[in-house]
């Protein structure tokens, strides 16, 4: 199969997590967004590790996966602990860290 | 023992300064106890070096190596010879019955500790000036006494005229040291030392320019200190402080600093023609314009103030001549000092008789108040116009004599001089001793007490005898040539028609003003309509307009646009600079507006910005 295919796919998964970050307000969704496009680079990094036969590529997508992972317990800690003081997930009404 | 002349006044001054008020019972007995034991031994000096030869008179001492810097030595070396002698004497003579008058005439004063410790500083610092042997020490010297001066003109601190007047007088004299420190430099400059001995031993070597200059910058200096044109504001304010320091300032110290100081230089004026003709000029001018300002005061002590810069005029005129003029202007130089503090203590004399009044014009007929006074500054009033025997009449006839020699003109003003002298001084007389009497109301006239008159009466002898003393006792002339140098004038016009010349000028101005203001009334309220000249006497030849068109507007207008530039130009840019950082930083926070989706495009906008560059650069 082409690896260009896979590259294409990393790429479209990766513009649809960027829309959903900038677009949408919910906390939730937008922390999904960003797990989507830390998957699309894994995607790509799996098919480029494929396509020169050597294993740096997988093993920089089970890196990104760990940091995703750590990064997912904070970041919905987070997300949890501003709903309860506020009652909302919307990423737009927490701005008050601002000039 | 040349260190003790100096010691002495100092130690009192350190202990009055120090001792506080524990020293006030018994200061002012102490200080004059210094200063009378100053002058004993400078007497005993005086009676040792009469027992040597000419040559080997000068005492010197070694106290200790001051400044040692590479090929600069600075010795902290005294030297008494038969110039420095004349000054102590004068000084320590001079300053003691000025001390002893002090007691009286400050006896009501609060502060007459500090008074007569600021007397004996004055003392020592002039003593200093006058036994150092190199022209470093000097400044020290010279130095003191501007400090002395100030601390006692503005002695009575609480009158704002007083205090300005102690100013205007450090000020000023700070222009001529500035003279005096570029002089001792350009000495060391051109001649590798700085004694006495050394420069005059050097002056040969040194190139005409360096000469010219370094006797210009020594003119300065004594213009400074001995109050000549263009430097003479600072004396008639002087006039300010307490009698007795008018009298110390005008007679035994300070003024006489520039004279000494020319005279002590002649190595540098003998060989720069240029130097002395500068110096005669400034003595010719002051002399005329001191005699001028005397003609037109009210105020006693002013009028003695001119009389004084006309007298030193004189002094430095005499020393610019050169070899012909060195003796006759230290001669001229003691003489005044005894006749000039008598006047002023004579003129204290008075106002201490009248509530501390000093306009002449509320005096009139006090000879018959103030009998001592009346004797002993009539006295004074006859050695200062000149009349023989008394003593100004020798020493002024001298300079006269030899001003004639040099110059048609430079005689001429010397003898116009001596003819409004006499003028001034006459009106004086006249208006403080004769005429009727137009005292204030409740103002009682009385003689002063013994501790005053007697130093007049000390004063008023040396005006009388003074003059004959020093001319055939002591024989001035050959005391001091081997210090000077002495060579008789070439002159066309000799001393038989000259004398009775000089005396008819004298008396014409002394009977013209005898006639204005001795047989007339003399009003209570000085005229308001009066020629522009004697409103330009009135207001000192206006010296204090020019330096304050020429000087002080300039000055002020400078600092204020050198201000002007300062906060507006370089504070201008500097904080326009920062204001215009601050704004932009402004504009700039607030891309930081809190949305997280805007910094998420922010980011996404700057991946992809440089995702497109790494594109394009790899094409």
């Amino acid at each position: 199969m082409n690896p260009n295919n896979y590259l294409i796919l990393a790429a479209i998964l990766f513009t649809i997590g960027a829309f959903g970050v900038v677009i949408r307000r919910n906390a939730i969704i937008v922390f999904m967004s960003v797990e989507m496009m830390l998957n699309a680079a894994n995607l790509a990094f799996a098919s480029a590790a494929h396509t020169t036969g050597s294993l740096d590529g997988q093993v920089i997508a089970f890196f990104v996966m760990v940091v995703a992972a750590a990064e997912v317990v904070v970041g919905l800690a987070i997300i949890v602990t501003i709903f309860r003081t506020r009652r909302s997930a919307s990423i737009d009404e927490a701005n008050l860290l601002k000039y | 023992m040349t260190a003790a002349l100096i010691g002495l006044p100092l130690f009192g001054a350190t202990v009055l300064l120090l001792g506080g008020r524990r020293t006030n019972a018994w200061g002012h007995l102490f200080a004059v106890a210094m200063s009378a034991s100053a002058f004993f031994v400078g007497v005993a000096t005086f009676v040792s070096m009469l027992g040597r030869s000419s040559e080997d008179r000068a005492v010197h001492q070694h106290l200790f190596d001051w400044i040692a810097v590479g090929s600069f030595h600075v010795p902290f070396d005294l030297q008494v010879d038969q110039l420095s002698i004349a000054f102590v004497l004068l000084i320590t003579g001079v300053g003691t019955l000025i001390h002893i008058y002090s007691i009286g005439y400050m006896s009501h004063d609060e502060n007459r500790r500090k008074f007569f410790a600021y007397l004996n500083l004055f003392v020592a610092a002039m003593l200093l000036l006058v036994l150092a042997n190199n022209y470093f020490l000097l400044y020290v010297g010279w130095e003191g006494v501007g400090l002395a001066s100030y601390l006692l003109i503005s002695f009575w601190q609480h009158k704002p005229s007083a205090a300005v007047a102690g100013k205007k007088a450090f000020v000023v004299n700070r222009v001529g040291d500035v003279g005096l420190s570029l002089a001792v430099m350009l000495m060391f400059v051109t001649f590798g030392t700085v004694t006495f001995d050394g420069v005059a031993k050097e002056a040969s070597k040194g190139d005409s320019t360096s000469l010219k200059l370094i006797g210009f910058a020594l003119l300065l200096a004594a213009c400074g200190k001995s109050a000549q044109f263009p430097l003479q504001s600072w004396l008639l304010d002087a006039m300010e402080g307490p009698t007795p320091v008018s009298a110390l300032i005008h007679a035994a110290t300070m003024v006489t600093a520039g004279v000494y100081l020319i005279v002590r230089a002649h190595a540098i004026f003998d060989l720069s023609e240029t130097a002395r003709t500068a110096v005669v000029v400034i003595g010719a001018i002051t002399l005329l314009l001191g005699a001028f300002i005397g003609t037109a005061k009210d105020d006693i002590k002013k009028g003695l103030a001119g009389s004084t810069m006309s007298q030193i005029g004189y002094m430095i005129l005499a020393a610019g001549l050169g070899p012909v003029g060195y003796v006759f202007a230290i001669f001229h130089l003691l003489t005044h000092g005894m006749f000039k503090a008598g006047l002023f203590l004579g003129a204290g004399s008075v106002m201490h008789g009248v509530n501390d009044d000093v306009n002449m014009r509320h005096y009139g007929a006090l000879r018959t108040a103030m009998k001592i006074t009346y004797v002993t500054f009539g006295l004074g009033f006859l050695a200062i116009i000149g009349i023989p025997p008394f003593a100004g009449f020798w020493s002024k006839d001298e300079i006269i004599h030899a001003a004639f020699g040099q110059n048609i003109f430079i005689g001429l003003a010397t003898l116009i001089g001596a003819g409004v002298t006499a003028f001034y001084m006459t009106r004086m007389m006249a208006m403080t001793f004769f005429g009727e009497a137009r005292w204030e109301k409740g103002v009682h006239p009385h003689e002063s007490p013994l501790v005053m008159t007697a130093p007049m009466m000390i004063l008023a002898v040396g005006s009388v005898f003074g003059g004959m003393a020093l001319k055939f006792l002591g024989n001035i002339d050959s005391w001091l040539e081997p210090v000077v140098g002495h060579a008789n004038p070439a002159n066309d016009v000799s001393n038989t028609i000259l004398i009775p010349v000089t005396l008819a000028v004298v008396l014409a101005g002394a009977g013209y003003a005898w006639v204005t203001y001795g047989q007339r009334p003399v009003p209570v309220v000085a005229p308001a309509e009066v020629s522009l000249l004697t409103r330009a006497a009135r207001n000192d030849a206006y010296g204090d307009a020019i330096n304050e068109a020429v000087f002080m507007r300039p000055g002020l207008h400078l600092t204020r646009a050198l201000v002007w530039f300062d906060s507006k130009g370089i504070d201008g840019f500097i904080a326009g600079l920062a204001g215009f950082i601050a704004a932009l930083s402004a504009r700039g926070r607030k891309i930081q507006n809190g949305y997280t989706r805007s910094y998420a495009l922010t980011m996404l906008g700057g991946a992809a910005l440089i995702a497109f560059v790494l594109f394009l650069v790899r094409l």
